[in-house]
């Protein structure tokens, strides 16, 4: 997995709330059986009309917001189904950090295991960095993880907070699988105890 | 010992290792598995050599995108996308022997109604699915909820997840409910009152007397919707009746093993004095049949209201109002009940069992439906075989509905069963999200007595005028 220490970038803004795992990727894309490629499609319907026209309006559609590294957006942000494509998909597109006040919880820990950073902070804050969102591509947004701050263009910076084991993972770039691995004989003493217990399971 | 809240207990009898953090190791006892999320664990598996560690734990079958037309055993029904997943799944089983229900078989049907069904959950516990409608589980007083991909690979190599304990949150429903509503009814206006982030970082207990006096069927249908709170799991703790329908299920316990699995799912529920984060508590006799008007499954109102305006509104909800009614095609101040409706979708994980399809079938008997397209797409094979065996497969065809084979279906519209744009659905299911049943379709979230009703007169209905 990549890691993610600090990244400098473009910050797109988003204000609508409740933006669910059917805008961030339909479902006519979940036929894949691959991981990659997904970023093409990223908010398609709000993306794109049905001929395959970019809508002007919309954010990652203008100049100043195409090779943006930042979602600034409304509450409760990835709410919705589990599908992990809708990671892939922002990751692919290239965002690696997404600030909201909220996230509905299986994105959230989707987000981590793909390289990307949710950040959640207080509606004041997400509302000043929306606005410094707002500004555009001169405007240069500064997230740095090992200090947990996010700083805006004009120097403002906001602490946030994030689980100690996942922000060790994201920065050095940890597989989980590989973690759990080196925990196997915990596993096989469980499994062994809870054949005892409950033999019926 | 202290107190401990149902959700405590299963936890604590399934952590496998605890690291300084709190960060754990819950031990995974059932893993379901479908086409959609799967191909990309199975994918990593290989890449890595890693086996399934628990085939015997490992349940598939394919329903997000299989055809549910009666033609469907022919390959040409399925596009090529899908039936690459489809086979992909196929194969997966195969190659790494765990348990499988191919579309060929009566007991395939979507994922969280097969389970069940076939005896797969059990009561206390940890069932997991590349699906966030796992919570359904929670029916059973199982720990169940959605994982994302590298989750589900995660499961598969290790039979564990890393997790952290969420917080408890009560839901009470108390008293009875009145005529006409419904599980459908409770859940939705649940989530009318939390809203949709509301149960973030929680699992919800339902609890109270309208709780008790649903049948596991109508519990499925309450913990379904529990993530549209956003909650990570919904539960129920097991009662008599939660032991009645597991008993002789195939994967049930039998003889003596069923009896010291009975003892130990006995002290499956809440202590009196356990602690609560957030209690939430409704009177039963308060909830209406409710529809909901917008593209969030919040959006809910009693089907005797009016489309709110955006003005009804506040902060970021105000934008996102103007946005739904946009969408919807809707203005306000219109009763909801002279919204005409184009289609009747009758099935998903949160509506497509038995029960449910009494419960349409009862109002449709003996009329004709008034729209364009209505379907009834069983939740399994099972459950249409035996609706054929009652006679309510007749009912709904006499009645001018579609009869077809068991999937997801328009829940998700994934296979060709679409909404095209403008087309407005009374649907069963759990999302009403943009686009979610076709592009610019507009759904309508109901219970399947609703979804009857509307099929009938042609416009959104107060169940209760035709009871
Ligand atoms: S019926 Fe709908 S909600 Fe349920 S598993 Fe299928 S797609 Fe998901």
């Amino acid at each position: 997995m990549d890691k993610f220490e600090t990244l400098t970038g473009i910050a797109a803004p988003m204000p609508l709330v409740n933006i669910d795992t059917d805008m961030i990727i339909p479902k006519q894309f979940l036929k894949t059986i691959k991981r990659s490629g997904l970023g093409a499609n990223l908010f398609d319907e709000m993306r794109f009309d049905r001929s395959g026209n970019e809508i002007p309006d919309f954010v990652l559609n203008q100049d100043a917001y195409r090779s943006a590294e930042i979602l600034v957006a409304g509450d409760n942000f990835g709410c919705g189904s589990s599908r992990e494509h809708a990671p892939w998909a922002i990751k692919d597109f290239g965002i690696r950090c997404v600030i909201s006040t909220s996230f509905a919880d299986i994105f959230y820990n989707n987000c981590f295991k793909n390289g990307i950073l949710p950040i959640a902070l207080p509606a004041d804050a997400v509302e000043v960095l929306m606005k410094d969102a707002e500004k555009g591509a001169n405007a240069r947004m500064t997230v740095d993880l090992e200090n947990q701050t996010v700083t805006t263009s004009d120097g403002e910076s906001f602490s946030f907070e994030v689980d100690a084991f996942k922000k060790h993972c994201l920065m050095e770039g940890l597989d989980d699988i590989g973690l759990t691995m080196e925990k196997v004989s915990s596993i096989d003493t469980y499994e062994a105890q809870a054949a005892q217990a409950r033999p019926w399971v | 010992m202290s107190p401990k809240t149902l959700y405590d207990k299963i936890w604590d009898a399934h952590v496998a290792h605890e690291a300084d953090d709190g960060t754990c190791l819950l031990y995974i006892d059932r893993h379901l598995v479908h086409e959609v999320t799967s191909p990309q664990a199975f994918e990593g598996l290989r890449m890595a050599n890693r086996p399934v560690r628990a085939p015997d734990k490992t349940i598939a079958v394919p329903d997000h995108n299989v055809p549910t037309t009666l033609d469907r055993a022919n390959a040409a029904t399925m596009t090529e996308d899908s039936r690459v997943q489809v086979e992909a799944l196929d194969k997966n089983a195969k190659d790494f022997g765990i348990h499988y229900y191919p579309v060929s078989d009566v007991r395939q049907g979507i994922v969280h109604i097969v389970g069940p069904e076939q005896g797969w959950t059990l009561p206390g516990m940890t069932v997991v699915c590349g699906d966030s409608h796992t919570a359904t589980h929670g029916a059973f007083g199982a720990l169940a909820h959605g994982i994302g991909t590298s989750e589900v690979e995660h499961v598969l190599a290790t039979q564990t997840l890393i997790q952290k304990k969420s917080k408890n949150m009560k839901v009470e429903i108390t008293g009875k409910l009145r005529p006409g509503v419904t599980a459908k009814d409770i859940t939705l206006s649940v989530i009318g009152e939390t809203g949709t982030a509301g149960g973030t970082g929680y699992v919800i207990e339902y609890c109270g007397e309208a709780i008790r006096d649903l049948s596991m069927e109508g519990r499925m249908t309450v913990c379904n919707m529990a993530i549209e709170g956003g909650a990570r799991a919904g539960l129920i703790a097991p009662d008599e009746k939660t032991f009645e329908y597991v008993k002789g299920r195939p994967h049930a316990p039998k003889g003596a093993q069923f009896e010291a699995a009975l003892a130990w799912w006995k002290t499956l529920y809440s202590d009196d004095d356990a602690q609560w984060d957030k209690v939430i508590t409704i009177k039963g006799e308060d909830i209406a049949p409710v529809v909901t008007w917008g593209t969030s499954p919040e959006d809910v109102l009693p089907i005797t209201a009016t489309v709110p305006s955006a003005d009804d509104f506040e902060g970021g909800k105000v934008g996102a109002a103007q946005r739904s009614l946009d969408y919807m095609g809707l203005t306000p101040g219109t009763p909801l009940s002279e919204i005409e409706i184009d289609t009747v979708f009758i099935g998903s994980c949160t509506n497509g069992r038995i029960e449910d399809l009494r419960a349409a079938a009862e109002i449709l008997k003996g009329k004709k439906v008034a729209v364009k397209r209505a379907m009834v797409v069983p939740g399994s094979g099972l459950v249409r075989a035996q609706a054929e065996e009652e006679g309510l497969a007749d009912i709904f065809k006499e009645a001018g509905f579609e009869w077809r084979l068991a999937g997801c279906s328009m829940c998700l519209a994934m296979n060709p069963d679409q909404l095209s744009e403008g087309e407005r659905c009374a649907s069963t299911s759990n999302r009403n999200f943009e686009g979610r049943q076709g592009y610019k379709g507009r759904t309508h979230l109901v219970s399947p007595g609703m979804a009857a009703a509307a099929a009938i007169t042609g416009k959104l209905t107060d169940v209760r005028d035709l009871m």
